[in-house]
């Protein structure tokens, strides 16, 4: 673990625990995810998170309930770092009537109203405008709550990144971008895909304050969030942070990861943050090899729960197909 | 009897808004140049003073920014009407609103509803040529999870503007070009308010059914009152809404006239006019006296010059020759 | 088993009330008995079967209003033994009896170009868009069909409802002019002698025996039609059919307005006793709303005749499927040259309107010469 722990936060037994327990979730539903795709119980894309566990369980720590979250279409890590049900989740990977979007969205459109989790978005960047609305909707009411955007660094070749740079600057809307620059846009690398390949200076160009941080450090990320969370809270108006990480897996299931090295990979899963988190959380005493080991029973119970809750669970009658495309509405409250 | 005034089909969009900003503190307008300029097309001239930059929000030159950000302001409680210079421009938009507004409830299971209000304008007429000009409300009206309308008539303008914000899903509104500056009597008092579902039949008449909205309607008007002096009794009907289609008062006259003829500024291949047509076939077949008919913009881009954005575009004439061929004279 | 369906009395009839079944199940039926009395646009027509057999069963309530086409009853005939089980009725009595006809494309014909709703109609009218004119651009659309619409009250009362009698005569006369290419030949008649021998016949017969001016004029016509063949028949299919024997619609003027052409069958067999005494049955018949089927739809041509002291000459329209029909003027003293000498005679203006596509004006002519020969001798009759 490197020394960039800050004092403002406080690394109690707990809250380790939690931080290594929702990533080692996060990792163990998503091999399981993996497995079951290849029962083809899980269908679609799957686009998996491994590896990158720390940015969303990092930035997680620093949002309040009240505050909204727009991620992409690798969002079950964000998805369960926000602390959407498991069951919930894993049932819509199935397409279940009892996924959190009744089989509508699947892995890649993933949301929960209640925890303020706008998805889900499989557009690249089609989440920062919204993203810039939401902030702007809490602007106008005074309340002091933010948005919390996550994208790929693929996302700052489109035009919404801009606009929407622009616009929440131009405003000086509370809302924090979060840019996991895992360096490839599907295959294609940043520098094959951008001109300038430090991202921090295209959020820089409209005056927005852009900081790095290791997204293969989850203690880091928080400590980055944090700051940047506060001074979003604190007025400032947008904030960017550009979490440097690492996809372990292919794109999605079907990629035979012609674009980069085999070595690249395995030099990237030496920093892998699960296992760099539990070597220092092992090596300062904070847990224990049978806590961790225990945690692990624990995780492999809830995931396999959630296998049955999914498996169990009822299809969407086709009948409902066309329910949720309008809102029903209640005439009385039209007059 | 209540009391008429005049006004112009611009006055009754700004009063809508006015109106709507009054009634409801979540309302806001936002939109290139909708404060200081006062719209680009003049709606909204003057309430920048009244109701202050926040409420009335001039927005980069960024559709599909300022769109979404619409649409996530939604999310966050409030009603948003946003304001796209010309449907043109909305092509920029067009990823939000198809993959963000129109889907996000379906696709969150019915979880999230966006309340918003795009209008935009549409249709040529003025020689702006081909990116100012055209008419693809059709591409609205086959999105699932929209609901599109065209207020061709000042009391519409006036009226669908509050229904439609108070829609929890969102409307696509679009104002044609030329309706700004018709003039005419709306009601001084009273509710407003018009429903943005169903047609209306503008003209009865039993001979054949002139289908058309926005723009055109007038057109359709000015022909069905030139065929009655020959005895042709049209039936003009006012889409109002393209999505979802009033198939039922469409099939009802097409029983009673059993001719069809369309009138659509979109371009006819891939048409509204064409779904309308197959509404038709489907419906009424066995009431068809006569093929149904088309009078749609020619396939070219609407070009500059006066005679021949004339030519491209639904006129009188061809109304009125369309309606005699389906009555084989 | 023969199914009797609701009988397309004209061309304008599409549908009947079924008022009253004469017979009932379990009756032996023959050719020609009445089974049942139907209330159509003309008023109550008395429907008869066409086949010998056993009503075996009915199929249809009374009061039903019913589609031409309909089966509204089961008939076994002789050769068939009982059937074990009841026919199964191929309309269901439990359903409403009335239901409008299913709405089918018509067969789809090679070269012919009809609108959905042309066919639907003719369907509806029991049209036979073979034997319908297309419009000029080729295509069979709802003018070259429909007919003025008849609103579907539903009558209470027999006897003859004037406003659908008006629809009806309006539908067949507007079907009429818009396919039959009508033809006009007229002839003047020389009359005197008809009439004095008229006026020496009815001197000698009793009040209730004598004759009418028209039944010597029927059974002329009758007689000169055996002769000229092509004007008594029909037009069907697109092709005329003649007809060998004569039965001539009279056309019998109702009171209110209106008329009916019932036919009045073989009068050139009939003595003119024998056609008075039809004629008086048919004017009280029509008057009282009560005809038979086959009287409304057998004529193979008509007289029309608008009496005494109406015009000089009438100048007919056909009655689709016929092919002629003959007009007479008023009977009335003219100067008149008779061997070079101008005389006073009784005269009439005879004149025949005939379909082109069945006959030709040298028929028609031929026609008016030996109707002219026959009425000069009237004691031949």
């Amino acid at each position: 673990m490197n020394p960039s722990i800050s004092e403002k936060i406080h690394l109690t037994k707990e809250h380790c625990t939690e931080l290594l327990r929702m990533m080692m979730l996060i990792r163990r539903f998503e091999e399981r995810c993996a497995e079951l795709y290849g029962e083809q119980k899980i269908r679609g894309f799957l686009h998996l998170y491994i590896g990158e566990e720390a940015n969303a369980v990092g930035v997680m720590q620093a949002l309040t309930p009240e505050d909204a979250v727009v991620a992409t279409y690798r969002e079950h890590g964000h998805a369960l770092a926000r602390g959407l049900p498991l069951p919930e989740v894993m049932a819509e990977m199935y397409g279940k009537a009892t996924g959190s979007s009744r089989g509508r969205g699947g892995s890649m459109h993933i949301f929960n109203a209640e925890r303020r989790f706008y998805g889900g978005n499989a557009i690249v960047g089609g989440g920062l405008p919204l993203a810039v609305g939401l902030a702007l909707a809490d602007k106008m009411n005074g309340r002091p709550r933010i948005t919390c955007c996550f994208f790929g660094e693929g996302a700052a070749a489109e035009g919404e990144f801009h606009e929407s740079m622009n616009l929440a600057a131009l405003w000086k809307l509370p809302v924090l971008f979060v840019c996991e620059n895992n360096l490839y846009a599907m295959g294609t690398s940043l520098e094959r895909s951008e001109s300038e390949t430090d991202i921090c200076q295209h959020a820089k160009s409209y005056r927005i304050a852009a900081g790095s941080v290791d997204g293969m450090d989850v203690v880091a990320v928080e400590v980055a969030a944090r700051r940047a969370v506060q001074a979003v809270r604190d007025g400032n108006g947008p904030q960017f942070l550009e979490t440097q990480t690492y996809r372990f897996r292919a794109h999605s299931m079907f990629d035979p990861e012609l674009y980069r090295d085999k070595a690249e990979v395995e030099k990237w899963k030496e920093r892998c943050p699960i296992k760099r988190f539990r070597e220092w959380i092992l090596a300062t005493g904070t847990l224990h090899e049978s806590e961790i080991a225990a945690i692990e029973i624990a995780i492999a119970d809830e995931v396999e729960n959630a296998v049955k809750f999914a498996e169990s669970s009822p299809w969407e009658p086709e009948a409902d197909l066309t329910r949720d495309v309008l809102t029903p509405i209640k005439r009385s409250a039209l007059t | 009897m209540s009391v008429l005034r005049k006004v112009t089909y611009r006055d009754a969009v700004r009063e809508a808004i006015q109106d709507a900003m009054h009634r409801d503190a979540s309302v806001f307008l936002m939109g290139e140049d909708v404060g200081r300029y006062g719209g680009a097309y003049g709606c909204s001239k003057g309430l920048l003073a009244e109701f202050g930059e926040d409420r009335i929000r001039d927005t980069p030159l960024a559709e599909a920014g300022f769109t979404g950000a619409g649409i996530g302001a939604a999310l966050g409680g409030m009603r948003p009407i946003v304001e796209i210079m010309t449907v043109n421009f909305s092509l920029l938009a067009l990823d939000q609103i198809v993959n963000t507004a129109a889907a996000i409830r379906h696709m969150s299971g019915g979880q999230f509803s966006v309340p918003l209000v795009i209008r935009m304008a549409t249709g040529a007429g003025r020689q702006l040529a081909a990116q100012h000009s055209h008419s693809l409300e059709n591409w609205y009206a086959h999105v699932p999870g929209i609901k599109v309308v065209a207020p061709a008539t000042l009391a519409d303008a006036r009226g669908m503007l509050w229904t439609a914000l108070q829609d929890p899903d969102p409307v696509v509104m679009f104002e044609h070009a030329m309706l700004y500056n018709d003039e005419g009597e709306i009601a001084a008092e009273g509710d407003l308010s018009m429903p943005i579902e169903g047609a209306a039949i503008r003209r009865p008449g039993t001979d054949c059914s002139i289908i058309t909205y926005g723009g055109s309607l007038k057109k359709a008007l000015a022909a069905a009152a030139e065929l009655a002096g020959e005895n042709f009794n049209c039936e003009v009907i006012d889409l109002r809404a393209l999505r979802p289609l009033d198939g039922k008062t469409i099939l009802a006259s097409v029983e009673k006239t059993h001719r069809a003829v369309i009138v659509d500024e979109g371009w006819r291949t891939g048409s509204l006019a064409a779904e309308i047509s197959a509404l038709i076939m489907e419906g009424a077949f066995f009431a068809l006296d006569a093929p149904v008919a088309r009078v749609c913009s020619a396939e070219v881009p609407i070009p500059y010059a006066r005679h021949l954005e004339i030519s491209a575009t639904p006129q009188v004439a061809g109304i009125i020759t369309a309606v005699r061929g389906v009555l084989r004279r | 088993m023969t199914a009797f369906r609701m009988p397309s009395l004209g061309a304008d009839m599409d549908e009947g009330t079924l008022v009253e079944w004469i017979k009932k199940p379990g009756d032996q039926l023959k050719r020609g008995d009445i089974i049942a009395v139907v209330e159509t646009q003309k008023g109550a027509i008395e429907i008869e079967v066409f086949h010998d057999g056993v009503l075996e069963a009915i199929h249809v309530k009374t009061g039903s209003r019913v589609p031409v086409g309909e089966v509204l009853a089961t008939i076994r005939t002789a050769e068939e033994p009982e059937s074990a089980q009841p026919v199964p009725p191929e309309v269901v009595t439990q359903k409403p009896v009335y239901a409008p006809p299913a709405q089918v494309a018509a067969p789809f014909t090679p070269g012919l170009k009809i609108t959905p709703a042309a066919s639907s109609r003719a369907k509806e009218l029991g049209i036979d868009v073979q034997s319908v004119f297309p419009g000029q651009d080729g295509i069979i659309g709802l003018k070259e069909i429909e007919v003025p619409s008849v609103p579907a009250k539903p009558k209470a009362s027999r006897g003859i409802n004037l406003d659908e009698m008006r629809n009806a005569i309006a539908a067949a006369m507007a079907r009429s002019k818009r396919e039959i290419p009508h033809y006009y030949v007229s002839s003047i008649i020389d009359m005197t002698a008809m009439m004095e021998w008229l006026a020496t016949e009815n001197a000698r017969r009793t009040v209730s025996d004598r004759l009418l001016a028209a039944v010597p004029i029927i059974k002329a016509c009758a007689l000169g039609l055996q002769q000229v063949p092509e004007l008594n028949g029909h037009f069907l299919d697109d092709r005329p059919l003649r007809i060998a024997e004569v039965k001539m619609g009279i056309g019998i003027a109702l009171r209110g307005g209106g008329l009916i052409a019932p036919a009045l069958a073989l009068p050139d067999r009939l003595s003119l006793t024998e056609i008075m005494q039809r004629l008086s049955d048919l004017v009280a018949r029509v008057r009282g709303g009560r005809l038979r089927s086959s009287e409304l739809t057998e004529a193979t041509v008509t007289l029309s005749n608008l009496g005494d002291n109406s015009a000089d000459m009438v100048l007919p329209v056909i009655y689709p499927p016929q092919v002629a029909i003959i007009g007479v003027g008023q009977i009335d003293a003219r100067p008149w040259v008779v061997d070079g000498t101008l005389a006073s005679r009784k005269i009439a203006t005879f004149a025949v309107a005939g379909d082109h596509r069945a006959n030709d004006g040298r028929s028609a002519a031929r026609f008016l010469r030996l109707l002219g020969e026959i009425l000069q001798k009237p004691e031949m009759l």
